[in-house]
């Protein structure tokens, strides 16, 4: 056991590789992920110049979420201006904007967005409608207008200003302790069976349990200490509320740890060379990050692709972190996110140390 | 593990700067046929990524779970309700108070909550107008204000069917006439599709090299090869051709399913897209080779090659998380990422076309990094001799 740490921290390169980026990566990516918009590029066409459309106009100016880049003056332009990704958007006033307005005729305000990314059209519209709506309040009460006979009162809980740097940044924990647990775990059996070493371990009057142990502590105490770190930072830095009890947020941490180190071994057993092994915790990872909601629901998968997602220990994790930072949910509600991930490991972990003896070439 | 013989005399022997660089590159092809993880990591590892990612990666949420609670109902009620049931974004149920509610949104079995209040049909007619209270779970901000997007969109078109019904004017002055160029649709499959390619890509280069090549100077085999009157430039473009050939057959499998399985729209020209694919690969394929070269053994460099292409490609190159929103230093930050510039070309030549004012400044980055990466290799290369 003492020799596995050593075989670790020996390397000057492996111990930097495992100890330097997570910290940076957490810093980089928890600024880096988001879906919050600021600075979005607009252009302007405005073909009526009147008060009223200056002062809509002014509304965009005013906001952060947009910055504009450009002032068109006819339509020539507008293709130019978003093919080039100068601008996310063009905001059209037509040359009748403010007689329409005038008239109590409905006036139209066209925008024209780049879809390119259509995930962030969608939320430029969102922000260019709530922008509109206010606009509305605003003059319809100025003018004695009738206001809509039903308004809407949004208010969303946990996240009331939907920052989405909390609901990014826990989901990263779960991202950066898997990442380094596979690179403690992936590689290790398939280093030593490829120098021959691992030949020798197996003569030797250490049982496989022993050596199992053997190979999965350093995983374990390099995860939780990574763990904790990414924690503090998270809480410490990015501000990120943590509403559940430290407790249950640890027992997720140990059984999401030992889940993910018995795949890491299982892959690393059954790999012969490095090469196999590092290419089995790519095709591991990748689609666990993936399929475990961290960017995207698991709600909006196919159904068949939601089955696979249940084999998923990160999915059942990043369910507990954001529940326990931002819900302060109690344990017992997290307990079926628990156990499947308590079967992961076990199961993983069990062949892992049969695969020890078993896969011979 | 097939143990190759590797030969540098039988190179040698044939002489001559062409046929050298031909029996080196030989060598490589033979290798790459006898270890079958390079090929699938060249071809099955796109096909797996792409079919996970293509299926399982999307933000259009549709049928989104919604409680709605109406205190006391009426005809008007169950109009504004009915606008709910008709909309392919929501998948209503009707829960008889808001503690039951409340509970479905913690548990997750609903992602919002739209309440009516006893007072909506008296307060309809007064100059304020009727309340209607909606409550999403803000845990996952983005889903949070995509569902409250939606609840408002069938609410104004609600609005604008009550005001025709009455032959009424409209309530809302300026209405927003949207316009989504490319994507009219909005399907995000259409742009994750592209994106993915460029992650997908950025790994196999990386790894594919990173681990070949670390593995040969783990074996001592690559100073054998030194030894010989084999100059560095020969070994590199040894190295460098059968895995760009490799790379290109999984670029023109990854092209092909997006195109026929996940009917992706290209509509730019296809060797545009093959030649900037090509330098893409370039580049990647040089991260690989300094990141070989620079690390001592495939432990280190299997890690490296780990944490430098797989997160960054996927978090920083605008693929998923726009660029412009990010604070300043990460922005900058995101220009070394050759992903960012790839992205960019891909969703443009997908999407839109041709436009040369978008490819040709990525371009240029692509190569500038590629000779970059390629001309420190080589350095690397000479350094480790001394």
């Amino acid at each position: 056991m003492v020799k596995e740490f050593l075989a670790l921290l020996k390397d000057k390169k492996s111990r930097f590789v495992i100890i330097g980026p997570p910290i940076i990566q957490l810093l980089v990516f928890g600024y880096a992920a988001t879906f919050d918009l600021s600075n979005v590029p607009y252009a302007v066409y405005n073909e009526d110049g009147g008060a009223a459309a200056r002062d809509l106009l002014a509304r965009f100016q005013g906001s952060a979420n947009f910055q504009q880049v450009a002032t068109i003056s006819h339509d020539g332009q507008i293709r130019p201006v978003i093919d080039d990704k100068r601008a996310m958007v063009v905001l059209h006033v037509g040359p009748r904007f403010g007689r329409h307005l005038a008239l109590g005729q409905p006036a139209q305000l066209q925008v024209i967005v780049d879809g390119r990314n259509s995930n962030t059209a969608m939320l430029v519209l969102n922000y260019v409608r709530s922008i509109v709506t206010q606009f509305n309040r605003q003059w319809s009460a100025d003018h004695g207008l009738a206001q809509p006979p039903v308004h809407l009162v949004t208010r969303a809980w946990f996240n009331p200003n939907l920052r989405s740097q909390w609901f990014i940044v826990p989901g990263i924990i779960g991202l950066l302790t898997l990442v380094v647990t596979m690179l403690v775990t992936a590689l290790s059996v398939a280093r030593e069976r490829e120098q021959g070493t691992f030949d020798q371990l197996l003569v030797t009057p250490l049982r496989p349990v022993e050596i199992l142990i053997g190979k999965a502590l350093p995983g374990l105490i390099i995860g939780a200490v990574e763990a904790t770190v990414i924690i503090a930072v998270t809480v410490l830095w990015f501000d990120v509320p943590l509403r559940g009890s430290l407790l249950t947020l640890y027992a997720g941490v140990g059984l999401f740890l030992l889940s993910a180190i018995g795949v890491g071994l299982m892959i690393s057993s059954m790999a012969v060379t490095q090469q196999q092994g590092l290419l089995g915790a790519f095709l591991f990872l990748v689609p666990a990050i993936i399929l475990s909601g961290f960017a995207t629901p698991i709600a909006n998968m196919p159904v068949a692709v939601q089955y696979i997602t249940l084999v998923n220990p990160m999915r059942y994790f990043m369910v507990i972190l954001r529940g326990v930072f931002l819900e302060g949910t109690p344990f017992h509600v997290l307990v079926p996110q628990l156990w499947p991930m308590a079967i992961v490991a076990l199961v993983s972990l069990t062949l892992a140390g049969w695969l020890f003896r078993h896969r011979m070439y | 593990m097939a143990e190759q013989p590797h030969t540098p005399t039988a190179v040698e022997a044939r002489g001559g700067g062409g046929q050298r660089l031909r029996g080196l590159v030989r060598k490589e092809f033979l290798q790459i046929l006898r270890d079958p993880s390079s090929i699938a990591i060249a071809f099955v590892m796109p096909v797996v990524l792409l079919l996970l990612f293509g299926y399982g990666v999307s933000l259009d949420a549709e049928h989104v779970p919604i409680a709605i609670v109406v205190d006391h109902p009426t005809a008007e009620t169950a109009d504004f309700v009915g606008a709910f049931e008709h909309s392919r974004y929501f998948s209503p149920v009707r829960l008889p108070d808001m503690h039951v509610a409340q509970r479905a949104l913690l548990a997750g079995e609903v992602d919002g909550i739209v309440r009516i209040r006893s007072d909506f049909g008296r307060r309809l007619r007064t100059a304020g107008g009727a309340p209607v209270q909606v409550l999403v779970n803000g845990v996952d901000a983005n889903n949070g204000r995509i569902v409250s997007g939606y609840v408002e969109g069938v609410w104004s078109q609600w609005l604008q069917h009550q005001a025709q019904a009455r032959g009424q004017p409209l309530a809302q002055p300026v209405q927003v006439q949207q316009r989504v160029w490319f994507n009219s649709q909005l399907r995000s499959r259409n742009f994750l599709v592209p994106g993915l390619i460029a992650v997908i890509m950025t790994l196999i280069g990386a790894l594919l090299t990173a681990l070949v090549v670390a593995r040969e100077w783990e074996r001592g085999t690559m100073e054998a090869l030194m030894v010989t009157p084999v100059a560095v430039r020969e070994i590199l473009l040894g190295k460098v051709i059968p895995y760009f050939l490799l790379g290109t057959g999984g670029m023109a499998l990854s092209v092909a399913m997006a195109v026929w399985l996940f009917h992706v729209p290209l509509r730019g020209s296809f060797w545009v897209l093959f030649a900037c694919a090509s330098l893409f690969l370039l580049v990647a394929l040089g991260m690989g080779m300094v990141i070989s070269t620079a690390a001592k053994n495939q432990f280190v460099a299997g890690q490296v090659a780990i944490i430098v292409t797989f997160l960054p490609a996927f978090i920083l190159s605008g693929f998923i998380f726009d660029i412009n929103s990010m604070p300043r230093v990460v922005a900058l930050l995101t220009h070394v990422i050759p992903a960012r510039y790839f992205v960019a070309q891909l969703q443009t030549l997908f999407l839109a076309g041709d436009i040369w004012s978008v490819i040709l400044p990525n371009a240029l980055a692509l190569v500038i990094m590629a000779a970059v990466l390629m001309g420190a290799s080589r350095r690397l290369f000479r350094k480790r001799l001394d």
